[in-house]
């Protein structure tokens, strides 16, 4: 059990008689980049705050690094860093300010909010309002607060909101140093699967409160059978052709047959098979159905 | 303890440059500075009036006890027990703070006693400011009669009562902001209370004493025994009780009410 830094064991959350979160198994191993993805509204941000343990979770069933969270809240939340939907700043502070309230919480050193400004390249803009920032400049001292006090465990709610492209790459370099040189684990939540599918090592997709896959990258991926597409003169014909000769087809419209591709070879076969039945091959290929897609297949099925 | 005394300091540190602070400064340093100004530059009409040491002092410092009581000692206190919390509600930050390492009880204990400490900044300054203002005026105006009466404890006794009849107030106001994160109610609310408080006190309707509006009023009126020496009034009158339970009861309701608060 202790092999993961989160675990949740059946968690079930209720507002009200409203179900947020449903038996929610989620294991998040150490060490990983957990992309935790889920169209809006689906339980992403409550299921973070029971994390923080800012929403009470029925006992034993939510484990920080092996330890129930109740009962050792103090201890769980000194290893954990959040941003937690918008970055919670106080506008009438500078960003240095804000970065030194927080040490003074945790008490730990104030030369910490310089290190943590220039980290997230606030330097210049630390004795500026943060009531000023852009927004990307205030997703970064909300990350910046979030890592002040060296968490092993970082929950960051949709990091990149608001970002530029530039500042979306840095983040995404900086959890990607931050777990395979400092050993840190993080787990970060999106609706958007493109954007983390880059860094994250482990997925797990939620849709209104249930989890309906969680695995590796690798797993993820090879959920999605790749497809022989075929363009023809006679899409109909062909259609009968190939079923006949015992091809599965996946999806057939005006345009194109696709069928599952089961290699190189039964792909040449096909092709030779269709132009011996004097139909005209425009084009043959074999498609990989990319995550996004894959993404909303899994979510929409729900 | 030391989640309190942590939270006690950033409640400070986060508050420093905000008005609520500053107005526990500034309010004592303004009035008192008004009234000295008043009995400086109207001191001949004053002196006509050949006022023996302790009544001078009593004119001088009822000035400022008369006003604050019943009018700006309330309004600071919404105003102030509103920016306390305002500060969490405008920037969001409540889930912040609850998600640190700290005791939660002691996050929002500390800010309870946040707003009384400015309550106390404020209180202690004016007791101060009247005294010094009062003897500095001696030294401005020789033919006062000032330094005929020493009005330390008397002050020191009123202020306390003001104080503590203050806590009732403070905490309803505490909790209407906390419950609330916008202006008008908490303010609505306490604008009606204290007119309420004014009315009942100054009608003397035997129950004033347990609207927390009317007891800063109630808490100064002090009947003087016979035979007995000036000072010889109790603090812990009836009024001074009813606003110390109002304190306690809503200073528990407070943190479930945030508690609860929090699940959204």
């Amino acid at each position: 059990m202790s092999n993961f830094a989160i675990e949740t064991v059946g968690l079930t959350y209720n507002f009200g008689n409203q179900t947020v979160v449903k038996d929610l198994s989620l294991q998040v191993p150490q060490g990983s980049i957990y992309g935790f993805l889920g169209p809006n509204g689906a339980g992403k941000t409550t299921t973070i705050k029971i994390l923080l343990n800012l929403l009470q979770s029925p006992a034993d069933q939510v484990f920080i690094f092996g330890k129930e969270i109740n009962s050792n809240r103090i201890a769980s939340l000194k290893r954990m860093g959040a941003l937690v939907e918008q970055p919670a700043i106080y506008t009438h502070l500078t960003g240095k300010e804000n970065l030194i309230n927080r040490c003074m919480l945790l008490g730990i050193k104030k030369t910490k909010a310089a290190e943590m400004l220039s980290l997230v390249g606030l330097t210049e803009a630390a004795n500026k309002k943060a009531g000023k920032y852009s927004l990307g400049m205030k997703q970064r001292l909300g990350i910046a607060l979030a890592l002040i006090s060296d968490p092993e465990l970082l929950l960051l709610d949709e990091p990149t909101n608001g970002l530029d492209p530039n500042g979306i790459i840095e983040i995404r370099n900086l959890m990607i140093d931050l777990t395979t040189k400092h050993g840190k684990t993080i787990l970060v939540s999106s609706h958007l699967l493109a954007e983390i599918e880059r860094t994250a090592t482990h997925v797990g997709i939620i849709n209104k409160g249930a989890l309906l896959f969680q695995g590796t990258i690798s797993e993820l991926q090879s959920l999605s059978k790749p497809l022989v597409k075929i363009e023809t003169n006679n899409q109909a014909a062909a259609g009968n052709i190939l079923a006949t000769a015992g091809a599965e087809i996946v999806q057939q419209d005006e345009n194109t047959v696709a069928v599952t591709f089961k290699g190189k070879e039964d792909m040449g076969n096909l092709n030779t098979l269709l132009v011996q039945n004097g139909i005209t091959v425009y084009s043959i290929s074999k498609e990989r159905k990319d995550l996004e897609n894959l993404f909303l297949d899994i979510t929409s099925k729900n | 303890m030391r989640s309190l005394y942590i939270s006690l300091t950033s409640e400070f540190y986060k508050s420093r440059k905000t008005l609520a602070f500053w107005a526990a400064i500034i309010l004592p340093i303004l009035i008192c500075g008004l009234i000295m100004v008043g009995f400086y530059s109207g001191s001949e009409k004053i002196l006509k009036a050949n006022y023996p040491g302790l009544a001078l002092w009593g004119q001088y410092s009822g000035a400022a006890l008369g006003v604050m009581g019943m009018l700006i000692l309330p309004f600071y206190v919404m105003f102030m027990a509103f920016s306390v919390n305002n500060i969490e509600h405008k920037n969001d930050t409540w889930k912040t703070l609850f998600a640190q390492p700290l005791n939660k009880f002691s996050i929002y204990a500390a800010k309870y006693l946040y707003a009384v400490m400015l309550l106390l900044i404020c209180l202690v300054l004016f007791l101060l400011l009247t005294l010094a203002s009062g003897y500095l005026l001696q030294v401005l105006v020789p033919k006062y009669t000032f330094n005929d009466y020493n009005p330390a404890l008397l002050l020191t006794k009123f202020y306390s009562k003001l104080f503590l009849a203050s806590l009732g107030i403070l905490s309803v106001q505490f909790v209407l902001s906390l419950l609330w994160s916008d202006f008008l109610k908490p303010m609505g609310l306490g604008f009606v209370g204290t007119i309420a408080g004014i009315i009942t006190a100054n009608v003397g309707w035997k129950h004033a004493y347990l609207i927390p509006y009317s007891d800063p009023t109630l808490a100064l009126r002090v009947t003087r025994v016979k035979g007995a020496a000036l000072e010889d009034f109790p603090i812990f009158t009836q009024e001074i009780w009813v606003s110390l339970t109002y304190a306690a009861v809503l200073f528990v309701a407070g943190y479930f009410i945030l508690s609860k608060k929090n699940i959204k």
